[in-house]
């Protein structure tokens, strides 16, 4: 079984969480850039933040065989932070990058008009980048969070296509589908949403545009859901090319929008039925 | 020594990169958006003619060496800030190749500090004779330290002293007493530094 994990903070993981990963099968990961736990105060924590996701970090996992690829943005809660907000001139710098294959974290958290002003342009910057974008649905006040979203990302003018919306559950998911924007659920040990809720969503609304993602980072998460989702679909009658779609091709059709997705080292390993799906770069 | 001609006769400025020169030598700032996408626009494979390089770093150097010849120190400090590792890689090959004295030195010294062994090792090449003698033996007992091929280390035998085989003596007693390996072109390069 091959496994891409679209959505996860690998910096806040062991090296012990990439073996585990690497042996379940998850060869293949996206990092967001994301919020850290301790409030960053200047633009010099976040260039350093995004080296790492386009530098250290990618070494890291592949010391382990797993690929990985990262978003940039400024994320929607340090967007409130006045002493953060030069860093939307940064991301240009960023958004050229070969391991960079969305702009995201997007989004709401409180929904402060500093955080529609940020959302707006980075959704510009997506489409000017000519990237995807990855758009996080705030905890608090959910669903009209993602009402607004959907109609922040109508306004901009992206394609749904080239917008997942994330962290939904049973209230957000009907919304998003007739959006036309890719669908993702994290599924955290007992919060947002769990392996035998997702495989009954999948069941309702089928596996189009549909992601799965443990977004583990420094909180209580676990960086094998992705696997344990994967077997409870299994287990409850999808074959094994359903669990290939959701947790390998989904991930790679949306991401592969970039033009920048490189798997040809974990493609090599891990084909489906001697099919191997090679997009963007070389 | 890698030379540009060589590199531009394995990457040969035409098409995308061809454009991006001419821009380059006019608007030498276009280079923070061009060098980037370099890797997507001329492939990443390993040049046959060119031992140890690869068509993106080929094409990045040539964008460095298209700028005014007053702006590639900044140019190449900017582009290594702010490089994923690969970029980084690319401006570290590039630094002896360039119209600079040792201006790069600062990004050298950058790279030797990260754990990150494709750069330490991009940082030992024929620019590395910029180094004062105490960060350079401290590079190469570092590349030894993190597994890194010795071959990658440019004059090693010109350069290599007394002080550089005490260090490695060092570490060998290390290695033994808790009963790990040493690399045995670490061993060789201790033979060969017998008589000092």
């Amino acid at each position: 079984m091959r496994i891409f994990d679209p959505h996860i903070h690998m910096t806040s993981r062991t090296t012990d969480d990439y073996e585990r990963m690497a042996a379940a099968g998850i060869t293949a990961i996206v990092e967001p850039a994301f919020w850290l736990g301790q409030p960053r105060t200047s633009v010099g924590s976040f260039t350093d933040y995004f080296d790492s996701l386009v530098g250290w970090e990618p070494f890291r996992a592949s010391q382990f065989g797993v690929r990985h690829h990262a978003t940039i943005a400024l994320n929607p809660k340090e967007a409130n932070d006045p002493r953060c907000r030069e860093v939307l001139d940064l991301l240009p710098r960023y958004l050229e990058k070969d391991g960079v294959v969305a702009v995201g974290e997007v989004g709401y958290d409180s929904m402060t008009p500093e955080e529609d002003e940020v959302f707006a342009a980075q959704l510009a910057l997506a489409v000017e980048h000519e990237l995807p974008a990855l758009v996080h649905t705030p905890h608090r006040d959910k669903a009209r969070g993602t009402e607004r979203t959907l109609a922040v990302v109508a306004e901009s003018g992206i394609e749904p296509g080239h917008v997942v919306v994330d962290h939904l559950n049973e209230v957000t998911v009907g919304l998003v589908r007739d959006s036309g924007c890719w669908l993702a659920f994290s599924i955290y040990p007992d919060t947002k949403m769990s392996p035998p809720r997702m495989v009954n969503i999948l069941r309702e609304y089928g596996l189009e545009r549909m992601l799965v993602n443990s977004a583990a980072d420094w909180g209580r998460s676990d960086p094998l859901l992705t696997r344990t989702t994967a077997d409870a679909m299994l287990a409850a009658g999808f074959s094994e090319d359903d669990v290939d779609r959701v947790l390998w091709r989904n991930p790679v059709d949306f991401y592969g929008q970039s033009g920048r997705l490189d798997l040809s080292d974990v493609e090599k390993e891990a084909t489906f039925a001697g099919n191997s799906i090679l997009r963007g770069g070389s | 020594m890698t030379t540009l001609n060589e590199l531009r006769a394995a990457v040969p400025a035409q098409g995308w990169l061809g454009e991006a020169l001419e821009r380059v030598a006019g608007d030498p700032g276009a280079i923070g958006r061009l060098f980037p996408a370099a890797g997507r626009r001329v492939g990443r494979d390993a040049l046959a003619d060119v031992p140890g390089w690869s068509a993106d770093e080929a094409a990045r150097v040539q964008l460095l060496a298209a700028l005014p010849a007053d702006r590639v120190a900044a140019e190449a400090e900017g582009l290594y800030r702010y490089g994923d590792a690969a970029e980084k890689r690319a401006v570290l090959k590039a630094l002896p190749l360039l119209p600079i004295a040792d201006e790069g030195v600062p990004l050298l010294q950058d790279a030797i500090r990260t754990n990150d062994t494709r750069l330490v090792a991009a940082a030992l090449g024929p620019y590395a004779r910029h180094l004062d003698d105490a960060a350079w033996r401290q590079a190469v007992l570092k590349c030894v330290f993190m597994g890194l091929p010795l071959s990658s280390v440019d004059s090693l035998d010109e350069r290599a002293d007394a002080e550089l085989a005490t260090m490695l003596r060092g570490l060998v007693e290390e290695r033994q007493a808790a009963g790990r390996d040493m690399a045995p072109d670490a061993l060789a390069l201790l033979d060969r530094l017998k008589g000092l």
